[in-house]
């Protein structure tokens, strides 16, 4: 099957009645969430800031920032490079030991004000068909530059992390349509990198290089 | 009347084709929302240009107001104050009249499959599903983040008997054992607090008011309320202004029914007479246009809150472009990215810094405005609160984590 039919996901985003006013608290709510929470807190924020760059930092990181003001922990979990996880369990994990080890060297006494608690959230994904498909890389290219946001981080972001599927899903049919080439190299792209629209340029651009 | 469409060029058409696919899969459903006003308040607002919308989308979508009279109002005034933390008294005979109420109403409907139930008044009608069954959702547009505890306790009874509630902002979840679902208030582009003006439409305003367009104009339009802190406004205006030429607009509604509201706004009336640069316009409830222009026409808007519910009037400022500061409180964070949508304050000195730093760069300033613009068409526009409602609905039939629709 050569065609390609873009999708496109839609969140409703599902509050966890689970708060942290300090990082002990925050380590404990990373613990127990669900793989769909973590998820959210690290890429929710990519879909409401596409257009800006450098893009904003995951929620986590944020948060130590600015209310519980520790450019320690800010900064560190600002750092963590989520391109480089393969699944959302380790990815868990190296967030787990940021905090961790920044609660035992410097404790969880700092507490965000009141009203600035970490409030967990995840969301429950539906995924839509759109009326595109395509079958040639030809196509394919005609037809990016109208996909919307959600479809191209649908297919970027979802398909590797929160589908499970290990990459994305262009670089699968690039493959499937026997261009092992353009797959690696859209695979290799770091989508954290780009605002959404400067994604869409830069797929555009290599796909047309083997069109 | 607006048509679906109308919005597709301000947030794409693949968006409006979503809405359609997503209301495609509520086909056959009967979708009821129940409040206790069709005229008055944000809630009657909201329904009123949203459900036109949801009927163009080929929804079977229906809109019912239960029947109460002054003694059940006035109890349910008690619910909504206690919500919001204030303390108020409520006896069982208060109680006993609210179910009545209640239960009367409940005889009268003929509930939809998807019953959703908005804000206190009519939250007893869920005692019905006993014996009618389908699917029920509580919305709560309040803030309840500090409820009053009698109050809340008597709530949270029929709560629990809903499949999920649903609230405007992350801090006013609560310890429930149904689903709590996260659904943001939002703004219509189209109406005349938020479309397009003509340059001639804002100097007029500018010029009615004696303001002078010419130099920085900041501005926050709110209440003249203890809570929208405008005497907070004045100082950092004052702090400001000893190294930034400005002038400061304060425009809004009359007092409310917050005691220190007359002394608010003579403190206010005080300040500005001492000092020409400093307008103070109270605007009756059909002002939306003038509005409009207000925040079209100013260099910098502010929300300088101390507490807020979810602070509407930041998602206007900012889908038009403007830098704000705003008070870090309510729904404001969800507005704003400090330093990227625009700026997050906790004090009055922090905010007559970045009103100093905003008026001295206004390209810096622009940025946070364009940055903000897009952040709302992203989600805060009415097509996105559509489409959380439409899979709202879709979430009482589907439970996974992931929901594939081919």
């Amino acid at each position: 099957m050569n065609e390609f039919r873009f999708y496109s996901k839609l969140d409703l985003t599902v509050l966890l009645g689970r708060r942290a006013k300090n990082s002990r608290q925050l380590l404990e709510g990373l613990r127990h969430v669900p793989d769909a929470s973590i998820y959210f807190h690290t890429h929710k924020f990519l879909l409401q800031y596409h257009y800006v760059t450098p893009v904003p930092p995951n929620d986590f990181a944020q948060w130590a920032l600015l209310s519980l003001n520790d450019d320690l922990l800010g900064e560190r979990l600002s750092s963590i490079d989520v391109v480089q996880y393969g699944n959302l369990g380790d990815l868990r994990a190296s967030i787990m030991k940021v905090v961790e080890e920044h609660v035992e060297a410097n404790g969880s006494r700092r507490e965000c004000p009141p009203g600035e608690e970490f409030h967990f959230m995840a969301s429950q994904a539906f995924i839509v068909p759109t009326p595109i498909v395509v079958h040639t890389l030809q196509e394919f290219a005609a037809h990016l530059e109208h996909v919307s946001l959600n479809s191209l981080y649908h297919h970027m972001f979802d398909a590797r992390l929160r589908l499970g599927r290990g990459e994305n899903d262009f670089s699968a049919w690039f493959r499937g349509i026997g261009k092992p080439e353009l797959a690696e190299e859209v695979k290799k792209l770091d989508p954290y990198l780009h605002t959404l629209e400067g994604l869409r340029k830069r797929l555009a651009v290599l796909v047309r290089r083997y069109a | 009347m607006l048509r679906i469409e109308d919005y597709s060029p301000i947030v794409g058409q693949a968006m409006i084709y979503e809405l359609f696919r997503l209301a495609r899969q509520l086909e056959g459903k009967k979708i009821q929302n129940i409040n206790s006003t069709a005229v008055g308040g944000g809630v009657a607002e909201i329904l009123s240009r949203m459900m036109p919308l949801l009927k163009q989308l080929g929804l079977d979508a229906h809109w019912d107001v239960i029947k109460g009279n002054e003694k059940f109002y006035a109890v349910t005034k008690k619910f909504h104050n206690g919500l919001h933390g204030v303390p108020v008294e409520v006896s069982q005979e208060d109680l006993d009249w609210f179910l009545e109420v209640n239960r009367e109403n409940a005889e009268q409907f003929e509930f939809g499959d998807i019953v959703f139930v908005h804000d206190p008044q009519p939250i007893a009608l869920i005692e019905k599903r006993a014996s009618v069954g389908r699917n029920w959702v509580w919305r709560c547009h309040i803030d309840s983040s500090q409820p009053n505890k009698t109050i809340w306790k008597f709530l949270e009874r029929y709560i629990a008997m809903y499949d999920a509630a649903v609230f405007s902002a992350p801090a006013f979840e609560a310890r429930l054992p149904i689903r709590q679902i996260l659904i943001s208030p939002s703004i219509d582009p189209l109406s005349d607090k938020n479309k397009d003006l003509p340059e001639e439409v804002i100097n007029a305003v500018f010029e009615k008011y004696g303001i002078d367009r010419n130099r920085p104009v900041i501005t926050q339009i709110s209440r003249f309320d203890f809570l929208k802190d405008p005497l907070g406004v004045i100082k950092a205006y004052k702090m400001a202004k000893g190294s930034v030429d400005m002038q400061l607009v304060l425009a809004g509604g009359g007092a409310t029914d917050d005691p220190e509201g007359p002394m608010i706004m003579e403190q206010v009336k005080a300040e500005a007479d001492k000092d020409k640069d400093i307008f103070v316009l109270f605007l009756p409830p059909s002002s939306d246009l003038e509005i409009n222009a207000l925040q079209r026409g100013s260099t910098i808007v502010l929300q300088k809150s101390l507490r807020e519910g979810f602070g509407l009037t930041v998602s206007e400022a900012l889908w038009k472009g403007k830098p704000v500061i705003a008070g870090a409180v309510g729904g404001i964070p969800l507005q704003i990215r400090h330093q990227y949508s625009g700026i997050l304050t906790h004090s009055i000195e922090g905010t007559a810094q970045w009103i100093k730093r905003l008026v001295s760069e206004p390209e810096f300033a622009a940025r946070l405005g364009a940055n903000g613009r897009e952040h709302i068409r992203n989600n805060f526009l009415i097509t996105r609160h559509i489409k959380d409602y439409l899979l709202l609905f879709l979430s009482l039939f589907y439970s996974d984590d992931i929901v594939h629709f081919s």
